[in-house]
């Protein structure tokens, strides 16, 4: 039987893999996928909560993440395009004027 | 060792290895092609977790919906090998930014095995749901959502409503030069 640990561990491995590709990759659409999927590797964590106390609660939760979720990458991609039409580059490096 | 055990670890492996391919793509494309497979093994997890529900959201929402838009940008921009941090022609040097971007990262790799190992001895003191192999149906998840969760289900559908006006504003035609190039 697998326990909640397992879930967990799994989890955090996940989100640290994400993580790690929000901060070491140099493309926008990577990055924005990246921080798009760490809440993928949360909801494991809300499933295997809900699982393990016996609610379906967790499982309503990763709903509206999932709802949320699409919000985000439809806004954030558009923002994508947007730079894009100004920049044409992809690389967070070439947005250095962002700072102002 | 019981099949559900396998299954969990073989599911796992398969979950992290794409996801370490996904990271370690140069070109987008592959990324988000490879992050599908991904999503498979997470909605066969779900499924393991009795929550058959979230293993059909998964699929339809994010490896249907939000790969297809992934994939439809990367095509519009078609910028294949964006990823060479070419300090040339931005005049900036970005093997720091990766040194310390990957530093934070394994800070944080520390606190989550620390968290973790505090939550080990949770595990047994969870009372789990009577008849533990029934899976929440559809219909049950349906009535708890729109019972206890009326009010957050609204409001979700006015914030998608805001996320679709903000994206056409956003990517919209106006306020860019007609001569630009990259269509809108």
């Amino acid at each position: 039987m697998a326990e909640l640990n397992h879930y967990l561990v799994l989890s955090g491995v996940l989100f640290i893999i994400w993580t790690v590709g929000v901060l070491v990759r140099r493309n926008l659409i990577t990055i924005l996928l990246s921080i798009e999927v760490m809440l993928n590797a949360v909801n494991l964590s809300f499933v295997a909560f809900g699982h393990f106390l016996g609610s379906a609660d967790g499982q309503i939760i990763v709903f509206f993440v999932i709802t949320v979720a699409a919000a985000e990458a439809a806004v954030g991609l558009a923002i994508v395009i947007a730079l894009f039409r100004h920049v044409e580059s992809l690389n967070p490096d070439a947005f250095r004027e962002l700072k102002g | 060792m019981p099949h559900d055990l396998i299954l969990f670890y073989a599911f796992a492996a398969v979950a992290v290895v794409s996801t370490l391919l996904v990271i370690a793509q140069a070109n987008p494309m592959h990324s988000v092609l490879l992050l599908i497979l991904s999503f498979m093994a997470l909605a066969a997890l779900y499924v393991l977790l009795d929550a058959p529900f979230v293993a059909v959201t998964q699929i339809i929402v994010y490896a249907g919906a939000i790969m297809v838009l992934f994939l439809f940008v990367v095509m519009l921009l078609n910028t294949p090998r964006e990823d060479t941090g070419d300090s040339a022609a931005t005049g900036h040097d970005s093997t720091s930014t990766r040194a310390f971007g990957a530093l934070l990262a394994a800070l944080m790799a520390i606190e989550l095995v620390w968290a973790l190992n505090t939550t080990r001895r949770l595990g047994g003191a969870l009372p789990g749901r009577a008849g533990a192999d029934a899976s929440w149906s559809v219909s049950e998840i349906g009535a708890i959502l729109f019972r206890n969760y009326a009010f957050a289900f609204e409001a979700t559908s006015i914030l998608i409503l805001i996320a679709m006006v903000g994206a056409i504003t956003l990517a919209g035609k106006h306020g860019v030069d007609r001569k630009s190039k990259w269509p809108s």
